[in-house]
């Protein structure tokens, strides 16, 4: 079996992003999810002595990120009066309904299985994304992912636009190859 | 009439809304009779719908600079 060891160096370049994006997806502010990512790194990196490497580094620091996003929920409704579950009804609409009935799932809704979906496609692209030349992979996470303009892309790393557009090609052929398999239904 | 390399480059600026309007035109007609670059359009579009629907998020490159620095002091 493959022993795994860990390299806190590389964490932030590694598994920022990846880990982020599952933060993100939990706890629906980027901020708070950016601090439960740093929280995480420290923590790893703290009790990096019990890593024993049975697991690869990644699924090691997804395991200490969901305990710090219980750890977060615990702790906001952990101050006083909030620790019981909330259910209100809800009064915006005109609140002549049944109350049961209203809170029954919707047989026919899609939307937690797309959310579920949403979140395998989500690690898929950061999977496919970690296998890129890092280069590519920068280019094609400003401009995709964070929606920077080329002009601003090309000042910051300092690479005329017709240099962008060959390399997101590249990126986008290579990701498109990919995701291949298992997301397109072309 | 415009190469297939031509036609690739405005697809790719099409993903991000960045071709003109004359770019749009012609890649439209180079399409209407490349099969390959047809194909490839597609593709592309669809990898454009899929990262929208996964909704990704990442850290600009100056958060994770600090990140980096913040970790670098513990290690």
């Amino acid at each position: 079996m493959i022993r795994h060891e860990l390299h806190p160096d590389n964490w932030v370049d590694n598994y920022a992003d990846y880990l982020f994006n599952y933060a993100v997806g939990r706890v629906s502010d980027a901020e708070i999810a950016k601090d439960l990512v740093q929280e995480t790194f420290f923590a790893g990196l703290n009790s990096a002595k019990n890593f024993k490497g049975d697991a690869a580094e990644r699924t090691w620091l997804i395991a200490i990120l969901k305990r710090k996003v219980i750890d977060y929920y615990r702790k906001i409704n952990s101050k006083k009066g909030k620790a019981e579950v909330r259910m209100n009804y809800r009064s915006s609409s005109d609140s002549d309904g049944d109350w049961m009935e209203e809170q029954v799932a919707d047989p026919f809704s899609t939307l937690e299985n797309d959310a579920l979906e949403n979140e395998e496609l989500g690690s898929a692209i950061y999977d496919c994304i970690g296998k890129l030349p890092k280069k590519q992979a920068l280019v094609f996470n400003m401009k995709t992912i964070q929606g920077i303009s080329t002009e601003d892309i090309c000042k910051e790393l300092g690479i005329n636009p017709s240099n962008l557009w060959v390399m997101i090609h590249r990126a986008r052929t290579a990701l498109m190859g990919c995701l291949n398999q298992n997301w397109f239904n072309i | 009439m415009i190469s297939c390399e031509q036609a690739t480059i405005i697809c790719n600026k099409t993903q991000y809304r960045e071709a003109t309007f004359m770019e749009k035109l012609k890649l439209k007609f180079h399409l209407f009779m490349c099969k390959t670059c047809s194909a490839f359009s597609k593709k592309n579009t669809e990898l454009t719908s899929l990262c929208e629907k996964a909704e990704l998020h990442s850290l600009s490159q100056v958060e994770k600079k600090r990140m980096k620095a913040q970790l670098k002091g513990r290690i």
